[in-house]
């Protein structure tokens, strides 16, 4: 059994440990608190946008005017992994990670196997797991979680459009966390570009509709918007997600510290008294020894 | 007629109105009750809005969308 000393001194450290974990999940609920309420307001917002979008897009003939629609073969693939910059949230990034991983390798693998995927990191935690597994990576952007704001986000949507317009890649994948609440997340993937006009119902609901100025100029104005919503959308969601995250491996840990507390200070005080006791053993029977 | 508008940031907007002008990319226009279902683009500008009480209330915006339907205004509003 382990001294006195020992055991007091590990009863210090991890209750050291479970304070910084406490203080970190404080932090996160704070942080959560606020990062909650930015998804939360932009996702009618986007709602909204896609509805209309898709239900005018849907009810035009020629859908393959606008330049983001147009489907192509996919024969180069970005992959934009959306993770954090920081650690210590549990499995987030890592499921993620494996997420994207499982999407290029069965969807993409031709295109895996010649070399045609390459990945567009946001959060040094996406980066570092992808180039474990030995992916390219071609951009990275951890800065833009410093400052989350559409003027940033915005600028990076617009790159990535441009390159698909451009050619430079033919099929766009956005992988991220999506936040349900404080305690799950959804790993999530989307296809970004080409966007894919679906043939709905929708579209008869729409057909009494006065456009301004008219349903072509309509969809070419939103089709770049919508992708830009859609793209701060899910950073703000991995954003949420993260803190969420974070807050309740911060909390399993701290709970985790406060057991381990209580079971080293029975072992401390059952250390303490097995030493009483032999010691009260040791004098009585030196003081009877003595009598005899 | 309800109206909402919202940013990507948050609602700014949401209430029964009178009335709302709208500056669409065609031209500023002006909404009122029972009005034809209608979907426009805006461009930069100002939405007045004239509420119940006959109260003003201004929004700079630089662009968006509005969606008229059944007296349900919804203006998608960009601004900076």
């Amino acid at each position: 059994m382990a001294g006195l000393k020992e055991i007091r001194t590990r009863i210090t450290s991890v209750k050291t440990t479970r304070q910084v974990t406490s203080a970190m999940k404080m932090v996160s609920a704070a942080k959560l608190k606020k990062a909650q309420d930015a998804i939360l307001q932009i996702r009618p917002y986007a709602d909204k946008l896609h509805q209309i979008l898709v239900s005018i897009g849907a009810s035009l003939e020629e859908v393959e005017s606008s330049v983001y629609t147009r489907q192509k073969e996919p024969d180069r693939v970005l992959v934009i992994l959306i993770s954090s910059n920081r650690g210590l949230c549990g499995g987030f990034n890592l499921n993620i990670a494996k997420k994207a991983m499982e999407l290029v390798h069965s969807k993409y693998s031709l295109q895996l196997r010649l070399g045609e995927v390459d990945f567009l990191c946001i959060g040094k935690q996406a980066e570092r797991q992808v180039k474990l597994r030995g992916m390219k990576v071609v951009e990275s952007h951890h800065e833009l979680f410093d400052h989350l704001d559409t003027a940033h986000v915005y600028q990076l949507a617009e790159n990535v459009m441009k390159m698909f317009v451009e050619n430079e890649y033919d099929r766009v994948e956005l992988v991220y966390n999506q936040f349900l609440n404080a305690a799950s997340q959804l790993n999530s993937t989307e296809q970004f570009l080409p966007v894919e006009m679906e043939n709905e119902e929708e579209t008869k609901q729409f057909r009494d509709y006065i456009f301004e100025p008219s349903k072509e100029y309509i969809v070419q104005e939103l089709i770049p918007q919508s992708l830009k919503i859609q793209f701060y959308k899910a950073l703000l969601d991995s954003h949420a997600a993260e803190h969420g995250a974070r807050m309740t491996a911060m909390h399993q840990a701290t709970d985790n510290a406060t057991e381990l507390i209580k079971d080293l200070t029975l072992q401390y005080n059952k250390v303490r008294q097995a030493s009483i006791t032999s010691e009260i053993l040791e004098i009585v029977s030196g003081a009877e020894a003595l009598k005899g | 007629m309800f109206l909402e508008i919202i940013t990507p940031e948050k609602k700014i907007y949401e209430g029964e109105v009178k009335r709302v002008r709208l500056p669409g990319s065609k031209g500023l226009f002006e909404m009122l009750k029972n009005h034809a279902p209608l979907i426009s683009t805006l461009r930069k500008g100002t939405i007045r809005v004239i509420d119940e009480n006959d109260r003003r209330h201004t929004f700079e915006v630089t662009g968006g969308v509005v969606e008229n339907k059944d007296n349900n205004v919804i203006v998608l509003a960009e601004s900076d």
